[in-house]
C-alpha cells in the first residue's frame, strides 16, 4: 500500500531519508511514526503549545502544522540531532542543571525554540527570551528556570546574569 | 542522623534523575511506545447532560466488521471507577448524567478511522432536567444523583460563634466565588493495555497512582490482585489530572483489549482530554466575621459550598481540605465552618494541585482584605494581629507543636518585596497614570500528607533493596511527573546510606515490583513516603551491620560488599517499613477535631500589579514567595515547584476560564483556553525558610501544593490595593474589570450609543 505513494525526500538531523506517505500527512506524524523519532511531542495539535517544534531549514516550525509535502528537500532538525556523539548540547547541560526541564513533555519542542533563538541571536536579553519562548508552553516551571537555561547556555547576555535578576 | 550537619546529597540540587533522558528525547512516554499487533481505541460519548439512552444505531458507511465495539454489557465484573464511592460507571448503561459521559468503546488497527466511526455511532436520548450550578442543585427541585444532591457535608465547630458576634465591634461580610481551572498538562491522558486469559490485564500509561488504577480494573474484570499489572510510562504533567481519571481510560483500553484480542492504545486528542477529563472544582464562599475594637478575630462564620459534577469521585476528600483550610493561619476562639458538595450535570471535577484548599485560601484571604479596608486597618497590620503562634489551637482544636514562624516570614516578606514604600509610591503616582499599581499579600498553610485518619487508613509500604549488579533500588509506587520524586527519594536514600547519588536508582514504577506507597497526591511524597525510605535506608544498615559485619564507619565498597556477603548467607538484600504515624497524632472522624495533619508548610506570597484602565488588563509585575516547608531536599526542584505553582495560579486568577454551554466545555482548545506563557509570567523571587520536621523524610515537609494556595488572593488584593475595587470572584478577565472599573455614562440612560459604522 505504502508504495503508491510518491518518495517524499528531506534531511533529518543530517542523514537523508525517504517516505512514501500521504503529501498531507502531518510532518510530525512522519517524524514519530515512520521515522521513529517519538522526541518531537504532540500537545495540541493545533500549533498553539509547541511541544512538536522543530527546525525546519532553519526556521522554527510547528510540525503538527506542516504537511509533509512541504518538507520535500527540506533540512529538518529535531531534538534527537541536538546531542553528538553522546555529550549533551550546552543547552541541554544547562536545561539539566538549572532546572529547565520537569515532566520533560514540552522539554524537546523547548530545546529547539532556544536554540533557534540562539542560532539567530547568540546573547539575547531575557525580553529576547521571553519572546522567543512565547510559543511553547510548559505547565510546570513557570518558566523561571527555562530562561536561566538559555542564559547559562548562552554564556553571557546583555545586563541579566543568575538567578537573582529576573527583572524585565 | 539524616539530619545530621553531615549532609552531603540532601540540601544539594543534584540533576533531575531522569533528567538525561528527558532531554535528549529517548524518554518513552505512552505515546512514544508501540506493541506488537497494537489496535487503537477511541470513545463514544454522550451529548446531551442528562437522559434515558434510548437507542444506539451505527452507520451504514462503516464497515463495522473491521472494528471491536465494547458496551457496558462487555465488562466481565462491576460496571463502576473504584474511588471513594462506587457510583461512576465504567460506560454509561442506560443513562447519562453529563455531555462527555462514555457509552461506547471502539477498536481499530488504524487510528486514523477511527474518528469517523466515532461520529458514525448514532445515539437517540429521552432527555431529563439538568442541574448546571451550586444554586439550583441545593434548591433539590431537581434530584440528579442521590436522593439529595448531595455528596457530602462537613461541620467544624470550635467554641461558640454566636457569643464572638454577640461581643463584636465589627462584623463583615462577604461572598467570595472561584470557577473551574483544567490541569492542562502538556501530555494529554493516554494508556496502552494488553489482556491475557492466563496473566490478565497489563496497562502502561500516563498517571500518578498505580495502585489506584490496580484497584479499579480488579474491580471491572473481576480478577483477582495478582492478575492485573499497572506500569507508570514517563509522565509529562499530571497536577491531581492523572490521580482518578487514568482508572477511566485503563479500564477502557483493557475492555477493548481483551475484546479485540490486541493490545489497545487509547491517547486523547487536547478536545477530548479538555472537554472530559476532570477540572478544580468551582466553590462559593460566604464568609461572616466578627473582630473587636482592636482588630482580633472574635468568630468566623464560614459557609463554603463546590460544585461536584456529576460523580462524586474525590468531591468529599476536596471538600474535607477545602473546610479544614477555610478558616485560614489565623487564631480565633470561635469558629463554625459549613461545607457541602453538590452535585451537577457537568464532567466530574476532581483532584487539582491544592485540592480545595485554593479555593478555601482565595475566599478567607480576600476576605481578610475586605475587613482591613471596612475596618480601617492596614492588611498587613490585620493579619500580624491575628496570626497563629506555637501553642495555639487550630479550628480542629489542634495544638500548633512545631514551631510557627509566620511573623519571620512576613518580615522577610515584607523586606524583600519592599512592600510598604512601594505600596506608598503606587498610591503617589496612580492618580497621574492610566495604570493603577498595587501591592498585595496572601499568608497561608498547607497540610502536608492526607487529611486527618488518612495516612494511617493508606498504611503504605516501601522500601529499598540492593541488586547484584551493585544498585540501591528504591522500592515505591510513588511516581516521578514533573515534580521530582524519582531525585528526592533517592537523594533521601543515598544521605541515609551514606552512599553516591548515582548509586541509587529507582525500581520501575511498575504494581509487579514495587509495594503500595501510597498515592502520589497530598504533598505526602517528600515527607511521608520520604520518611519511609529514610527508615527503610536505616533497617538495612542494621541488618547489615548485625548480619553481614558491615561496621559503623564504612566505604562505599564495604558497604556493597557486606551486601554480597548478606545475600550469600541469607537472599535477597532489602528493607521494607511500613507507615507509623508520628506520636501525639490523633483525628476524631465524627467529631472532626484533632491533627487534621502530621504537619504544615507555611507562607507569605507577596503580589504587585498593573492595571492598565484604558486595556482593562492585569498584569502581575513581580512576584515574592517567603515559604517554611521543613527541610528542602533539593533546592532546584523545590524552587520549581514554587514558581510553575505560582505561574499556574496567576492562570487561575486572571486568564483561564473554563466556558461550561449546557454542562460541556465549550473552549476546549488550547487556541481559546488561556494558560500563561513566557511572556506573561512575572519575575517570581523564591525564599525558603527552613526549619527539619522531625518526622518528615530527612525533615521534609510537603511543597508541591503550597504554592497554588497564595496566589490569586495575593494578586486581587493587589488589584484592590491599585484600583479601590474589592474583587471577589475569579479568574478576574478583561470584560470583569470592564464591568467594574470603566466611567459610567454621565447621562440617566443605560443604552448604549449607537455610533455610525466607519470602517
Amino acid at each position: 500500500m505504502s508504495a503508491d505513494w510518491p518518495a517524499i525526500r528531506f534531511i533529518v538531523n543530517g542523514e537523508s531519508r525517504a517516505v512514501r506517505v500521504p503529501a498531507m500527512k502531518r510532518l510530525l506524524d512522519v517524524l514519530r511514526e515512520d521515522l521513529r523519532l517519538t522526541g518531537t511531542k504532540e500537545g495540541c495539535g493545533e500549533g498553539e503549545c509547541g511541544s512538536c517544534s522543530v527546525r525546519m531549514n532553519g526556521e522554527l516550525v510547528n510540525s503538527c502544522l506542516v504537511p509533509v509535502l512541504q518538507a520535500e528537500g527540506a533540512e529538518i532538525e529535531t531534538v534527537e540531532g541536538l546531542s553528538s556523539n553522546g555529550a549533551l548540547h550546552p543547552l541541554q547541560q544547562a536545561f539539566l542543571e538549572c532546572g529547565g526541564a520537569q515532566c520533560g513533555i514540552c522539554t524537546p519542542g523547548m530545546l529547539m525554540a532556544a536554540t533557534h533563538l540562539l542560532a539567530r541571536n547568540p546573547h539575547p536579553s531575557l525580553a529576547e527570551i521571553r519572546e522567543g519562548l512565547a510559543g511553547n508552553l510548559c505547565r510546570c516551571t513557570g518558566f523561571i528556570r527555562i530562561f536561566e537555561s538559555v542564559i547559562a547556555a548562552a554564556g553571557s547576555t546583555r545586563g541579566h546574569r543568575g538567578p537573582a535578576d529576573h527583572a524585565r | 542522623m539524616g539530619m545530621s550537619q553531615k549532609n552531603r546529597i540532601v540540601g544539594a540540587s543534584v540533576p533531575r534523575k531522569e533528567g538525561i533522558d528527558k532531554l535528549l528525547g529517548r524518554a518513552r512516554y505512552v505515546d512514544d511506545i508501540e506493541r506488537e499487533g497494537m489496535w487503537h481505541g477511541a470513545t463514544v460519548r454522550g451529548s446531551i447532560p442528562r437522559g434515558f439512552i434510548r437507542s444506539i444505531r451505527f452507520d451504514r458507511r462503516t464497515d463495522w466488521s473491521e472494528f471491536t465495539v465494547v458496551t457496558a454489557a462487555d465488562i466481565p465484573g462491576k460496571n463502576h471507577i473504584q474511588l471513594i464511592v462506587a457510583d461512576q460507571p465504567c460506560l454509561a448503561d442506560g443513562v447519562v448524567n453529563h455531555c462527555d459521559e462514555p457509552i461506547l468503546l471502539l477498536a481499530h488497527p488504524d487510528k486514523h478511522k477511527l474518528r469517523q466511526a466515532v461520529a458514525g455511532v448514532e445515539i437517540e436520548y429521552e432527555p431529563l432536567p439538568p442541574v448546571f450550578t451550586i444554586e439550583e442543585s441545593e434548591r433539590q427541585d431537581v434530584v440528579v444523583w442521590g436522593s439529595d444532591n448531595l455528596f457530602k457535608s462537613f461541620l467544624l465547630e470550635k467554641g461558640d460563634v454566636d457569643v464572638g458576634f454577640a461581643a463584636a465591634a465589627h462584623i463583615v461580610e462577604s461572598e467570595y466565588r472561584t470557577d473551574a481551572q483544567e490541569h492542562l498538562y502538556i501530555e494529554n491522558n493516554g494508556v496502552i493495555a494488553e489482556y491475557d486469559a492466563e496473566s490478565g490485564v497489563t496497562v502502561w500509561g500516563s498517571l500518578q497512582c498505580p495502585y489506584y488504577v490496580h484497584r479499579s480494573l480488579v474491580a471491572v474484570f473481576a480478577l483477582s490482585e495478582d492478575k492485573v499489572r499497572v506500569i507508570q510510562t514517563e509522565t509529562g504533567g499530571a497536577f491531581g489530572g492523572k490521580e482518578d481519571y487514568p482508572s477511566m481510560i485503563a479500564s477502557h483500553a483493557a475492555l477493548l483489549a481483551m475484546k479485540s484480542g490486541h493490545p489497545v492504545k487509547v491517547v486523547y486528542d487536547r478536545m477530548e482530554d479538555l472537554a472530559a477529563t476532570t477540572k478544580r472544582h468551582p466553590s462559593r464562599v460566604r464568609q461572616r466575621t466578627a473582630l473587636d475594637r482592636e482588630g482580633k478575630l472574635l468568630a468566623m462564620e464560614i459557609d463554603l459550598a463546590t460544585d461536584g459534577g456529576a460523580y462524586s469521585t474525590l468531591s468529599s476528600t476536596v471538600l474535607s481540605r477545602a473546610t479544614l483550610h477555610a478558616p485560614g493561619p489565623y487564631l480565633c476562639q470561635n469558629v463554625r465552618v459549613r461545607s457541602r458538595s453538590w452535585a451537577t450535570n457537568t464532567v466530574p471535577y476532581g483532584a487539582f494541585r491544592g485540592f480545595g484548599a485554593p479555593q478555601a485560601c482565595f475566599a478567607i484571604e480576600r476576605h481578610m482584605d475586605a475587613i482591613a479596608a471596612q475596618i480601617g486597618m492596614d492588611p498587613v497590620e490585620l493579619r500580624r494581629r491575628n496570626f497563629l503562634h506555637d501553642g495555639d489551637t487550630t479550628a480542629t482544636e489542634q495544638v500548633m507543636r512545631e514551631p510557627v514562624i509566620l511573623d519571620r516570614l512576613l518580615d522577610r516578606a515584607l523586606a524583600e518585596s519592599d512592600f510598604y514604600s512601594k505600596r506608598e509610591r503606587f498610591a503617589r503616582e496612580n492618580a497621574a497614570t492610566p495604570i493603577k499599581r498595587g501591592m498585595g499579600i496572601a499568608a497561608f498553610y498547607h497540610g502536608s500528607g492526607f487529611t486527618g485518619s488518612g495516612e494511617r487508613y493508606l498504611n503504605s509500604l516501601a522500601g529499598v533493596d540492593v541488586t547484584p549488579e551493585g544498585k540501591v533500588r528504591v522500592l515505591v509506587s510513588s511516581t516521578e511527573f514533573g515534580q521530582g520524586t524519582n531525585t528526592v527519594l533517592t537523594q533521601i536514600a543515598a544521605e541515609t546510606l551514606r552512599l553516591h547519588y548515582e548509586d541509587v536508582t529507582m525500581a520501575p514504577p511498575d504494581t509487579g515490583i514495587v509495594p503500595n506507597s501510597g498515592p502520589t497526591v497530598a504533598s505526602r511524597t517528600a515527607m511521608v513516603v520520604g520518611r519511609l525510605i529514610e527508615r527503610a535506608s536505616l533497617q538495612l544498615l542494621e541488618m547489615l551491620r548485625a548480619k553481614a559485619a558491615l561496621g559503623n564507619e564504612y566505604s562505599r565498597d564495604e558497604f556493597f560488599a557486606a551486601c554480597e556477603r548478606y545475600r550469600a548467607g541469607h537472599g535477597e538484600v532489602g528493607s521494607l517499613v511500613r507507615y507509623e504515624a508520628p506520636p501525639g497524632i490523633h483525628w476524631d472522624d465524627q467529631r472532626y477535631r484533632g491533627e487534621a495533619y502530621p504537619a504544615y508548610a507555611w507562607a507569605i506570597h507577596v503580589a504587585q500589579v498593573a492595571v492598565d484602565t484604558v486595556t482593562y488588563s492585569a498584569e502581575v509585575e513581580e512576584f515574592w514567595a517567603v515559604q517554611e516547608a521543613g527541610r528542602i531536599i533539593n533546592p532546584v526542584l523545590a524552587g520549581g515547584q514554587v514558581e510553575g505553582g505560582i505561574a499556574q495560579a496567576i492562570g487561575y486568577a486572571l486568564y483561564e476560564k473554563v466556558i461550561l454551554q449546557n454542562g460541556h466545555m465549550a473552549n476546549s482548545q488550547m487556541t481559546n483556553y488561556i494558560m500563561p506563557t513566557a511572556e506573561d509570567v512575572p519575575p517570581i523571587h523564591v525564599f525558603f525558610e527552613e526549619i527539619p520536621f522531625r518526622h518528615g523524610g530527612c525533615g521534609a515537609k510537603g511543597i508541591g501544593e503550597l504554592p497554588h494556595d497564595g496566589p490569586a488572593p495575593a494578586i486581587l488584593n493587589a488589584i484592590m490595593d491599585a484600583t479601590g475595587v474589592s474583587f471577589t470572584r475569579i479568574p478576574l478577565l478583561p470584560e470583569d474589570l470592564f464591568a467594574e472599573l470603566a466611567p459610567r455614562p454621565a447621562s440617566v440612560s443605560t443604552r448604549p450609543v449607537e455610533e455610525t459604522a466607519t470602517v
